[in-house]
């Protein structure tokens, strides 16, 4: 566990090492230089001759001269002011930060792989056209549903292309419908999302569960209900028991159930969309398949469907002949379309495919065991000392509140802060928006019990600390490359790029 | 639950059956089943998943590298492949590190305290974006180019209220107007395709009569989808006073050709794979955006500012954040949440390392191999090229006969043609688009050149 250190120590050890760096722009240097390329090999011919001055531009004013050692060092010493899941648990709910296997970076840079060209004719990406059908085929039996696509680049992406084939059937059905369901608990995406479908939200209200009653569902499904778009498990962790009826629901009045599979890591491999009645579901593959987030990307959507809206996939699909070769399908008239140029994140879904196949049948329903197992862990060791608003039995990730906390006048963002000094990522907060003052924590199956054990002995010492020294808490974080940032003057006079 | 075996311990999977045991304890369960009650029986799988593995790493190479050995690529010919993905010079430091865990393993930067790495990098991103297009603002980083200019199209139109058509040049990347035609379908915004003239450039008396009063914005990409370079002023004076997008699918082509920002351009979006980015067979790519400062209230996605700690120190954070899906939700800008930042970083580095200099010389060599390949494919009889206008690094080509068949010849030369129009304007079925960069060399071109004269004499025979 990591020492913590007392505020005034800290001020005095940051003031000898503080990790800082100065932006790229202030290390430019004229004349210096941090590449090289071959001299020209073809006759240099006068450059008004084959671009008219009009329509050239002068060199490109403000733009840098460093040197490559310049430049190394300067992403070097960026990264160290990073915290990262290489370095310790990262415990974002809904996010699912898991270890990125290195194995899945090699597969992915493979020259064959990574210099292939999206417009390529298909006899000569037969293996790209394989991987991805390969891909789809796991991502169908790990779903329960008969199709996938893989054009989505990120959950969002997803969402849309989802809703979109949704609307595209209702229209075929004669009527597009008004609105989606939504209920309170859904990430941000899912009602922008079907905005930019063209639909109206309803929202849901939860119940005392923080799910979703069957009876409010029937109640609000009219027939200008296009579909319903439900998290499972949902944003508290909590499993939505009742999904079959829901879909009995939807589907006696020829709605549909759009599950947002982000949290398919609770899941996978136990129970199978599909198998819940559910007719549409993106998942991330940055988040149960193990590809890196990157700092926020890139990632992947994709989308599996049920057999009614098969014939709304993107276009193109991958498909293989009889003899064992693959071709991309255009030929879908009732397609919503293309939803990207080109064949969406493929070096996404090298990665995905790779952690699968490390994973295997076995391995895959062990991340949702232990994923589970170690979020319920975090929950038994710290219920008493934060409050839990909604005590019914959790999945993958686990929702508490500061209310025990705000008699101190502390709240969940001095908490999130002051976890930073004790080397923790805080988790995601005041998230879902059911819940005051959330902290939504997601351990992932990658934490080992003495890792999970440290969190939890630093968010009961911050437990006391708030009884104790509340002022602490306040001012926290206390040891990072730099303390609470001044986000109203960001947001009131915004400084977006960085000037002289 | 069910009568499954015990899953395993993994090697991604750190606790052990004795760490179980003792986690089960505290929790106060019998098994790790029981924690899975709340799924209904009927939900569950009775069976494991029928999918291949567990693979070791060792097996996983054989498998992927075979797959990988089956693509005949820029590998082990010479290419000439282009149309929106290009193959550049990729300075070795950049993948290198790229692969720090710090940056590769870190979640989106909304705890800017342990996330200042990130954070300050897509600050000069964004800082290059502006400096590179002439506009103003720049934001975090977009999908790719395509969705770029949906969500530009998307925001011009939330400029004007009441306004519902779009002007779009037909010489943008097909697979960019697709994209746009799907996004826009449910939204009630028309597309109005203007063409093409002789030289290659959009008709502007065809624009300058589109432009009515319902049309919101106009969108035209240069270097366009046939290689030639728009006329920036031309397009302005022709298109009045509506929203003008200029979309760039070749960004090193900003190291010479003129910023749209300084020719009467609102929005500049494109397509950042061109700084480097390996062409991976369509991504990860990085969609950018850029506009005048006006419209960063209506910008889609994330943007970082410059602030300052409780200690007065200079720091970096999410900013304007108000138009987002997680705060404003079915009211935001757009529904993007994950972007292309860790390609952005990967953009960011590139630019830094070749800086004034080098984008310059990059384009300058792209430039003049184009035009030493351009000249010596004029050459060949039966060679026509269709389009007059100036072009960077790309344009296109004529022969009398079928492309795929053209193409086809010059693969059994190891050569990576062009990619053939037919498949996206119908009547061009004998015309191909051919890319040169700074990786092609004098050899490969002239390779080239005889090569498509052989294939010409063959088909004629």
């Amino acid at each position: 566990m990591t020492t913590v250190v007392e505020p005034q120590e800290a001020a005095e050890r940051k003031a000898q090492s503080a990790p800082r760096e100065g932006s790229i722009f202030e290390h430019s240097h004229p004349g210096r230089c941090g590449y090289q390329l071959p001299a020209l090999d073809v006759p240099e011919r006068p450059l008004d001759s084959i671009l008219a001055k009009s329509l050239r531009r002068n060199s490109i004013e403000g733009e840098l001269e460093v040197s490559e050692v310049g430049v190394v060092r300067h992403f070097t010493r960026l990264s160290k002011l990073n915290v990262s899941i290489d370095a310790g648990m990262y415990p974002l709910g809904s996010c699912t930060m898991k270890h990125n296997p290195r194995i899945n970076e090699e597969i992915a840079r493979t020259p064959g792989f990574a210099f292939s060209h999206p417009l390529q004719p298909d006899h000569q990406v037969q293996g790209n056209l394989e991987l991805i059908w390969n891909l789809e085929q796991t991502l169908k039996e790990i779903f329960g549903l008969p199709r996938v696509t893989l054009q989505p680049v990120a959950g969002a992406h997803g969402e849309l292309t989802g809703i979109m084939m949704v609307r595209k059937a209702q229209e075929k059905a004669g009527n597009a419908r008004k609105y989606i369901l939504i209920p309170d608990s859904a990430h941000g995406t899912n009602p922008a999302s079907a905005a930019f479908a063209g639909y109206q939200i309803k929202e849901l209200k939860s119940n005392s569960r923080g799910t979703v009653d069957p009876a409010t569902l029937a109640e609000a499904v009219t027939d200008e209900v296009a579909a319903l778009m439900v998290t499972v498990p949902n944003t508290l962790g909590v499993f939505e028991s009742e999904i079959r009826k829901f879909a009995d629901i939807l589907h006696a009045k020829g709605a549909y159930l759009y599950c947002d599979g982000a949290n398919l890591n609770a899941f996978v491999g136990i129970a199978r969309p599909g198998d819940m009645g559910i007719d549409v579901m993106h998942t991330n593959l940055h988040k149960t398949f193990s590809t890196p987030h990157g700092g926020g990307g890139p990632g992947a959507g994709p989308v599996g469907v049920s057999k009614r809206l098969v014939p709304f996939l993107p276009a193109p699909t991958v498909e293989r002949r009889e003899d064992g070769s693959f071709y991309l399908e255009y030929d879908h008239p009732d397609s919503i379309g293309r939803m990207r140029a080109f064949n969406g994140n493929f070096g996404v879904l090298v990665r995905a495919l790779t952690y699968m196949r490390s994973m295997g049948p076995e391995g895959l329903r062990r991340i949702a065991e232990l994923a589970v197992l170690n979020a319920n862990y975090i929950r038994a060791r710290l219920k008493g000392s934060y409050y839990l608003p909604y005590d019914a039995p959790s999945l993958h990730e686990v929702v508490f509140s500061d209310k025990l906390q705000s008699a101190q006048e502390v709240h969940t963002l001095d908490v999130a802060k002051r976890l930073m000094d004790y080397g923790f990522h805080p988790p995601t907060i005041y998230f879902p928006l059911i819940v005051s003052g959330a902290l939504m924590i997601e351990p992932t199956e990658s934490e080992p019990k003495e890792e999970l054990d440290s969190f939890c002995e630093a968010m009961l010492a911050i437990a006391r600390e708030v009884k104790e020294r509340p002022e602490l808490v306040r001012t926290a974080p206390h040891t990072t490359p730099v303390r609470r940032l001044d986000e109203a003057r960001a947001a009131r006079n915004p400084i977006l790029r960085w000037q002289k | 639950m069910s009568n499954l075996p015990e899953t395993r311990t993994h090697r991604y999977i750190p606790n052990a059956s004795e760490d179980v045991r003792e986690m089960l304890e505290v929790i106060g369960v019998p098994s790790i089943d029981r924690l899975f009650d709340s799924i209904p029986a009927e939900v569950k799988l009775d069976r494991l998943l029928d999918v291949p593995g567990p693979w070791s790493e060792i097996e996983s190479r054989r498998w992927f590298r075979a797959l990988a050995s089956r693509n005949a690529t820029a590998v082990d010919h010479a290419s000439f492949l282009g149309g929106g993905a290009y193959a550049h010079y990729q300075p070795a430091c950049i993948d290198q590190l790229l692969l720090r865990g710090e940056f590769l393993t870190a979640y989106t930067p909304y705890q800017p305290e342990v996330s200042q790495g990130t954070l300050q990098s897509i600050f000069e991103y964004q800082t290059h974006q502006c400096l590179l297009t002439g506009l103003d603002v720049a934001n975090a980083s977009l999908y790719d180019g395509s969705t770029a200019l949906c969500e530009a199209i998307l925001l011009a139109e939330r400029l004007v209220k009441g306004k519902k058509k779009v002007i779009v040049a037909k010489s943008i990347h097909p697979q960019y107007i697709e994209t746009v035609r799907t996004y826009v379908q449910n939204l009630g915004i028309e597309l109005v395709e203007v063409g093409w003239t002789a030289d290659g450039r959009i008709d502007t008396a065809a624009l300058r009569q589109a432009c009515g009063g319902d049309v919101f914005a106009v969108a035209v990409q240069s270097p366009n989808f046939l290689g030639v370079i728009e006329d920036y002023e031309a397009i302005a004076a022709a298109s009045g006073s509506i929203t003008r997008i200029a979309v760039v699918a070749e960004a090193t082509s900003l190291g010479i050709v003129a910023p749209p920002g300084e020719h009467g351009f609102d929005i500049c979006v494109g397509e950042g794979q061109a700084w480097g980015v390996p062409t991976s067979f369509g991504g990860p790519y990085v969609g950018f955006m850029v506009v005048r400062d006006a419209l960063k209230r209506y910008m889609p996605g994330r943007l970082v500012g410059e602030t300052v700690d409780v200690d007065g120190r200079r720091a970096y954070v999410l900013t304007l954040a108000t138009r987002e899906q997680h705060i404003r939700r079915g009211k935001a800008t757009s529904n993007i949440c994950t972007n292309e930042a860790l390609i952005a970083l990967a953009a960011n580095m590139y630019l830094s390392l070749m800086g004034k200099e080098g984008l310059r010389e990059v384009a300058e060599q792209c430039l003049q191999k184009t035009n030493y390949l351009r000249e010596k494919l004029r050459g060949i009889g039966s060679v026509k090229l269709p389009f007059s206008g100036p072009v960077y690094n790309e344009f296109v080509v004529r022969t009398p006969f079928p492309a795929t068949e053209i193409l086809g010849d010059l693969e059994h030369e190891k050569i990576l043609g062009g990619i053939p129009l037919g498949r996206f304007y119908s009547g061009h079925d004998n015309e191909f688009l051919v890319a040169v960069t700074e990786l092609n060399t004098r050899e490969q071109m002239d390779h080239y050149a005889a090569a498509l004269n052989a294939a010409i004499s063959r088909e004629r025979r």
